[in-house]
């Protein structure tokens, strides 16, 4: 197995504030890996770091995308990490919220097209073309997100669970090897979560896409993850399987505090 | 049914205005000659008004409220009879073509005063369309716009009384200077968020207007340059009349390509990135769209039709100065834009015939013109963001 | 050396009025995270109501130090009147808007009020009467500093101090920093943060006013237009020490009066205004935080 994402002792300070401390972690193509941990443990800090919104203190963010070779994006730009092929969900869900269903997943397709302002103006035959193929391709991926019915709809309308969807599809239009999710579930009713649930294992199984979730809810994050890593105090805590991590005492402190009742 | 709450409330609010008014509406100082004029009548007229204004006010806070309160609910809006109307083939075809009768015969029919007037105002369609690539597509609260503007005015003025050079070979380097300037000014200053932006696009205005008017041995200072030829065609130099329907027909023909351009350029993969860019930048970027370069193409070539406009416009009047360039008439262009509708082609186009023309035709109101779109950018603000005419978004076709 | 120390004390003067108007848009902005474009009118309705009140009162035949007196409270009062009123029809209705609105409707009220001036009032300048008397002990210095300059100094840095208590020792002060931290948190706890805004505006729009009646009695005329140049100014100062620090301003405003003041002695006066806004754009593109403005971290 091919690991794809490489991070070496990563830290991030805001001020005097230690956010992330000696952060390693990797995901290995073709997995499932999760990210649990105390609110406040620094996971949205850690998604913000390897995408490129902050440029962390210390540490490497390796990628090899396959088939590519390794390199290192520390200090990219976040559209540049996500030309590489890193794409990432918001979990204070971040849509354009007076665009389309479509057109926020061909924004999407943005980096992987090329036509200009002379292309354009001029509409010639290859950007009638491209754009004809930026639709059909974005269309394409919100029926496998199982929202192709409100195509037509503003971004803002839909609901809850429909937005948490909106944002994977826009994710995955950028055709990423790695996609981010943050909290993909949160707000979600139990069956929604289990829509969910198998949407992930299809864009695993049918895309060829490796997938690293921030999650709180448990029964997700057992069922779904070949891997599970424990965050607190922005540090790592513990890694391993489900199975590992359920019978971790570290990590059942970190949950529950000193007392340990449950 | 007006409760008498209401009436107290309104009661309250014009005896406030009237205090709040009294020195400056009332009376009026001429510390020159030691005389005060008292004005009452006016605090008549601002007590009565306010007091009929604050019921509307009230009752269109009220409706506007109710409105967000649907849409959260997600029940969407009713489709208004203008979109309607465009929407459908059997009104938007002979609407279109009475249109063109009317434009191709307006400048026949009506006087040369007429024409002109109608040929500020397309000038403003284009200006309006132009900023509203910057403002109402990407976002980019531009208060300078008009120092593009003057670029180009500037550009042809000068080449002409320097070189000779003629409107025609002028147009396309006003366009390109103003794309130049563009790019010059928008790559420091774009990596600034909204409000930053707002400030420093009007200081870089203002610079260039102090320059033009400072500079002597380069712009001839306040006192401008007159004297600009007028378009010719093939060399042919035109009557004064001739010439006048001439210009009014360029701009009829500058409209329509803009309206093909810009209406492109919205429904292209850099008109998504733009709008998305106004919703939302972390996200836009997080989608891989190169904020810089994306504001950067919506500044520059929102300056472009500064820059083409400016050498009409210098072609127009035959005479230029540094006065045309003030901050007021940024604020005028915006708040066409503001008032037809940001992101809206036919929006703007309405906000520019209704905000030129109204105070043209209506004499009575040419003093409160300014007054007036101050006036409208609050109102709109407050009670209808979108314009006059909200942006539709397109619906696309695919294959399945 | 004596042009030098001139110079000094009228940047010195300068910059304490740009700081009178620089701390109302930083004390709105650090509030609701807006520039207030219409404060330069309020400033300059804070001018035009002195002037009016002055020549009125002087008819009626007040004494010169009633006058002065009666024509600042007139213009403070008038100034905070405005300010409160522009807040509640401008603004308060867009407190959920997105951030461009309030702007807009920000430039919108700007150009409302100068030209409401215009038409009610003149386009033309009016001279100013000074208000300031000449005094005895300052005649051997005046080639150095006049006495309404020492008067500008004096009441401006009065007012900082009784600010910086009201902010630092009053229960409104309190209010107005947890407003500033955290609105939603603000509210949470039993502020009244409408009313926490409109009292900013308020003290705002008095430090305001009283730098109206300062600079036109020491500058001798007014008219519709002084607002717009010097917002523009002030506004520069507001970001030169930081946006939203009220200490930021005072030094920024001081730092753009020095600036101005040896740029022209020095340089050319054609200029003036260039390098306030060379300034501005300067500092917004190297040093978008300013000199006291902390940077903070984008939340995503």
């Amino acid at each position: 197995m091919n690991t794809i994402l490489e991070v070496k002792d990563l830290s991030m300070d805001f001020g005097g504030l230690r956010a992330l401390d000696h952060l390693d972690l990797n995901v290995v193509e073709g997995e499932i890996a999760a990210i649990i941990g105390p609110n406040g443990a620094g996971k949205t800090t850690f998604f913000n770091c390897i995408t490129g919104i902050y440029n962390p203190t210390e540490g490497e963010i390796l990628i090899s995308p396959p088939g590519k070779k390794r390199k290192k994006i520390n200090g990219l730009k976040p559209n540049r990490v996500t030309k590489k092929g890193m794409a990432r969900t918001f979990q204070n869900i971040r849509l354009f919220s007076n665009m389309t269903v479509l057109e926020n997943v061909m924004i999407g397709r943005h980096c992987r097209t090329s036509s200009g302002i002379v292309g354009a103006i001029l509409r010639g035959r290859s950007t009638i073309k491209e754009e004809k193929d930026v639709v059909d391709f974005s269309y394409n991926i919100l029926k496998k997100t199982g929202i192709s019915h409100l195509v037509n709809e503003f971004a803002k309308n839909l609901p809850y669970g429909a937005q948490r969807r909106l944002e994977i599809a826009r994710a995955m239009a950028t055709e990423p090897f790695l996609l981010l999710l943050d909290e993909p579930a949160a707000g979600m009713n139990p069956r929604e979560t289990r829509e969910l649930d198998e949407l992930i294992t299809r864009l695993r199984d049918e895309d060829n896409v490796s997938i690293l979730m921030i999650e709180h809810d448990m029964k997700l994050v057992m069922s779904l993850s070949d891997r599970i890593f424990v965050m607190d105090y922005g540090r790592k805590i513990a890694q391993g399987t489900p199975s590992d991590i359920i019978n971790n005492p570290v990590v059942i402190k970190a949950y529950l505090g000193e007392d340990i009742d449950a | 049914m007006i409760k008498a709450q209401e009436i107290k409330k309104s009661f309250l609010v014009s005896l406030w205005f009237m205090f709040l008014t009294f020195p400056i509406m009332v009376i009026r100082v001429n510390p020159i000659e030691k005389f005060v004029e008292w004005r009452w009548k006016n605090m008549l007229v601002v007590g009565i008004g306010s007091f009929l204004l604050s019921f509307v006010w009230r009752y269109m806070l009220k409706k506007k409220e109710a409105g967000e309160k649907r849409a959260e609910t997600g029940e969407s809006g009713k489709t208004f009879l203008i979109q309607r109307i465009l929407e459908e083939r059997r009104f938007y075809i002979p609407l279109v073509t009475g249109l063109t009768i009317i434009a191709v015969a307006f400048p026949f029919i009506f006087s040369m005063y007429q024409t002109s007037i109608m040929t500020t105002a397309l000038m403003y369609i284009v200006l309006g369309l132009g900023l509203n690539i910057v403002v109402g597509l990407a976002g980019l609260l531009d208060l300078g716009y008009v120092a593009f503007y003057a670029v180009g005015a500037y550009s042809y003025a000068l080449l002409n009384y320097h070189f000779g050079l003629g409107f025609w070979s002028v147009l396309p380097i006003g366009a390109v200077l103003g794309f130049i300037f563009g790019v010059l000014l928008g790559f420091p200053v774009l990596r600034l968020q909204g409000d930053y932006l707002a400030i420093v696009t009007l200081g870089f205005g203002e610079i260039i207007r102090l320059v033009l008017e400072n500079w002597n041995e380069f712009s001839f200072g306040p006192s401008g340059i007159a004297n600009i030829d007028r378009p010719g065609f093939f060399g042919i130099q035109f009557s004064l009349q001739t010439a006048s329907i001439y210009l009014y027909f360029l701009m009829i023909g500058l409209v329509i390509f803009t309206i093909i351009v810009v209406n492109r350029l919205q429904n292209s993969r850099i008109g998504r990135a733009w709008i998305a860019l106004r919703e939302d930048e972390t996200a836009c970027q997080a989608m891989g769209i190169d904020k810089t370069r994306t504001k950067l193409r919506a500044f520059a070539l929102g300056a472009t039709w500064a820059g083409m406009v400016g050498v009409i416009f210098a072609a127009k009047t035959t005479f230029i100065n540094p006065a045309s360039f003030t901050f007021l008439e940024s604020a005028m262009i915006l708040s066409i834009v503001v008032l037809g509708g940001m992101g809206s082609i036919l929006g703007v186009i309405i906000g520019a015939l209704i905000l030129i023309l109204l105070p043209e035709y209506l004499r009575a109101f040419s003093d409160y013109r300014m007054l007036l779109f101050g006036a409208i950018m609050v109102i709109m603000m407050v009670f209808r963001p979108q314009g006059i005419i909200a942006n539709i978004r397109r619906t696309y076709k695919f294959n399945e | 050396m004596e042009y030098f120390l001139e110079l000094i004390l009228g940047g010195l003067t300068r910059g304490s009025i740009y700081a009178l108007i620089a701390l109302g848009y930083t004390m709105v902005y650090g509030i609701i995270q807006l520039i207030n474009f219409a404060h330069g009118e309020i400033y300059m309705i804070g001018a035009f109501t002195a002037l009016i009140f002055t020549s009125v009162l002087t008819l009626l035949g007040f004494n010169e130090i009633a006058v002065i007196v009666l024509a600042s409270l007139a213009a403070v009062i008038y100034s905070s009147a405005y300010g409160y009123t522009v807040e509640k029809i401008a603004y308060m209705p867009l407190r959920r808007a997105s951030r461009l609105s309030p702007l807009i409707s920000a430039i919108g009220m700007s150009i409302f009020l100068q030209n409401y001036v215009l038409l009610a009032q003149t386009s033309d300048f009016l001279p100013f009467p000074n208000l300031i008397p000449e005094f005895e002990f300052i005649k051997p210095y005046r080639h150095i500093i006049s006495s309404p300059e020492i008067v500008i100094l004096i009441t401006t840095s009065t007012a900082m101090i009784l600010l910086t208590f009201l902010i630092k020792f009053t229960r409104t002060g309190k209010a107005m920093r947890a407003t500033a931290q955290d609105r939603n948190m603000a509210m949470l706890v039993g502020v009244n943060v409408n009313r926490v805004i409109s009292i900013t505006f308020v003290i705002g729009s008095a430090l305001a006013a009283l730098g109206g009646v300062l600079i036109a009695s020491h500058v001798g005329q007014i008219n519709f237009y002084i607002g717009f140049v010097a917002g523009i100014k002030a506004f520069t100062a507001a970001v030169l020490g930081g946006i939203g620090s009220i200490p930021g301003a005072v030094l920024g405003a001081l730092v753009l009066g020095l600036t101005e003041s040896f740029a022209t002695g020095y340089v050319s006066s054609d200029y003036e205004d260039v390098f306030a806004f060379g300034l501005l754009v300067l500092i917004l593109i190297f040093k978008p935080a300013g000199i006291l403005g902390r940077v903070t971290a984008r939340k995503v």
